[in-house]
């Protein structure tokens, strides 16, 4: 019994060691090129390169952890991640539950995809991801909505019929575009949404949000955040 | 995994396709075989175990027991599954947090409800935020194995119910008279009899079993299906290897991976039966007997 206690007592002062260091981020996985598990089944785009680079600057050490983007802000809520990092834009809504650091992309267009370019998005149905800033927008726009749990869901949508267009980040749509060999356009105009994508944290965490706004506030101050934006979304993509 | 596949781009035909699947997802992917297979050896057995007390209990003369019993097996039995497996992980999770909760921070202020958040101490969250991922995901794993068990228990548990009381009542009747104790005859005659009358609607369990492993998905762990949905989709360029949605065909390969493994238990089961009904007073025993077997 004494020998159990003392195992006990020496695992919870490991862990109050640890505690302090380990930073876990949360993302989705699946949303390229943003975020993505690669072929190795490891984390990787745009948020993984600037993620370990804010780790790097503020001296954390990061773990990644994917998570369905349904549940994503609950889960950083309850504790089980320190941080999201997966291309969610700020929104006032989304900022009453958890906190957020200063924006890492500028805010960015918005766009229709579809079979062709002249159906209607008004009356029609148009497919997008569940909680999504996109996915609220079409509630008001008077089309009909579908909500599908993957943005990789929302396209497949459009390619069988069911939907009419997809409405997405257009720096998610552009690579699928250009990869569709002409079977899928853009329709209608680009829209801006959001006020910037930025990283989520937990309310109380200030301490954390004040250390990754410091590193992004370096990154865009000594010009790596464009580097890296340019080289994740091309030379036409939106920088500081 | 091969030289030759450094270069994903410059191959094709066969050598691609072997190269793609070789890739580390898709060997997580296989990997995720074990986990199906693991959950199945750890749910199968324990399931197993809460139904034979389920129906211990059930069939106790002590009436708590008894009623402890028939409420397990019947309430169990009345949820829809789903509804059971998203609500026994939670309620699990949350009540070992809160006993942690309890014992580790007995000076904590706040209320553990607050608003629709559940807040514990850092010290009581389980597993701890700074654990590694491999103890984040088998601590959902074994969330989820219990819920298996819990829920499959309570159908075993009448199953074996069933089988006891089918056990003839002339066999107990002769243990009596051969002055065994209620113990004794219980553990020398009917257990060893009751299985084969178990055994139709036990593998029926452990058929249904194996088709529901795939509610490992909807509990957050990454199972078979989480990763034939994540490497069938749409993959552009940013990928090594691009590919359309692919989605149909890897959902085709779950299909025959779980009609494979249903069929290799059916052989597995009848040989198990046959083996049970061996000098059994049942026609199946009988028709052993007279094929002198």
């Amino acid at each position: 019994m004494k020998k159990l206690m003392i195992a006990t007592a020496a695992l919870a002062l490991t862990a109050g060691l640890a505690m302090a260091q380990t930073v876990r981020m949360g993302t989705e996985g699946a949303y390229p090129p943003y975020n993505f598990i690669n072929d190795k089944g490891e984390v990787d785009g745009f948020e993984r390169e600037l993620g370990d680079e804010l780790c790097k600057r503020a001296e954390l050490t990061c773990e990644w952890v994917t998570t369905e983007w349904d549940g994503i802000i609950p889960n950083l809520v309850s504790g089980n991640y320190d941080t999201i990092i997966a291309g969610m834009s700020i929104t006032a809504e989304r900022d009453e539950v958890i906190d957020f650091t200063q924006d890492y992309i500028p805010p960015a267009a918005s766009a229709y995809v579809a079979l062709s370019a002249d159906v209607d998005l008004k009356g029609g149905v148009v497919s997008a991801q569940t909680a999504t800033i996109q996915a609220g927008y079409i509630a008001e726009s008077g089309a009909t909505l579908i909500e599908y749990p993957t943005p990789d869901e929302t396209i497949a949508a459009v390619r069988n019929g069911e939907a009419d267009a997809v409405f997405a980040d257009k720096d998610y749509l552009a690579p699928i575009v250009a990869e569709s060999g002409g079977s899928l356009v853009f329709a209608g105009e680009d829209i801006q949404l959001g006020g910037g994508v930025g990283m989520g944290l937990r309310e109380s965490d200030t301490e954390l949000k004040g250390k990754f706004d410091a590193a992004i506030s370096a990154m865009k101050a000594d010009g790596t955040l464009n580097t890296m934006i340019k080289k994740w979304f091309g030379e036409e993509a939106v920088i500081y | 995994m091969f030289a030759y596949c450094a270069d994903p781009n410059a191959i094709e035909g066969l050598s691609w396709l072997l190269c793609y699947l070789t890739t580390g997802k898709h060997l997580l992917l296989y990997g995720a075989v074990g986990t199906v297979v693991l959950l199945l050896a750890i749910a199968a057995p324990s399931a197993l175990a809460f139904g034979f007390l389920g129906a211990v209990a059930a069939r106790s003369s002590f009436l708590p027991f008894r009623w402890f019993g028939k409420i397990y097996t019947s309430m169990v039995r009345g949820v829809p599954d789903v509804i059971f497996f998203l609500f026994v992980p939670i309620a699990l999770d949350q009540g070992f947090e809160w006993l942690r909760h309890r014992f580790k921070c007995p000076d904590w202020g706040q209320p553990v409800w607050q608003g629709n958040d559940f807040v514990v101490c850092t010290e009581a969250k389980l597993p701890l935020s700074s654990s590694p991922q491999w103890v984040h995901e088998s601590y959902g794993f074994m969330l989820a194995a219990l819920a298996f068990a819990v829920v499959f228990g309570a159908f075993a548990a009448n199953v074996i119910y069933g089988a006891m009381q089918a056990v003839p009542r002339a066999q107990i009747e002769t243990a009596e008279a051969y002055g065994m104790t209620p113990r004794q005859s219980f553990r020398r005659i009917l257990v060893p009899q009751m299985w084969v009358y178990a055994l139709p609607g036990l593998s029926n369990l452990w058929m249904i079993l194996i088709k529901a492993t795939p509610l490992l998905f909807l509990l957050g762990v990454r199972d078979i299906v989480y990763w034939a949905r994540e490497l069938g989709g749409l993959k552009t360029s940013a990928y090594e290897y691009p590919h359309p949605d692919w989605r149909l065909w890897y959902f085709l390969g779950l299909l025959v991976f779980y009609l494979i493994v249903t069929k290799l238990s059916e052989g597995v089961l009848a040989r198990i039966s046959a083996r049970l009904s061996q000098g059994q007073a049942t026609f199946a025993g009988e028709q052993q007997r007279r094929a002198g077997r």
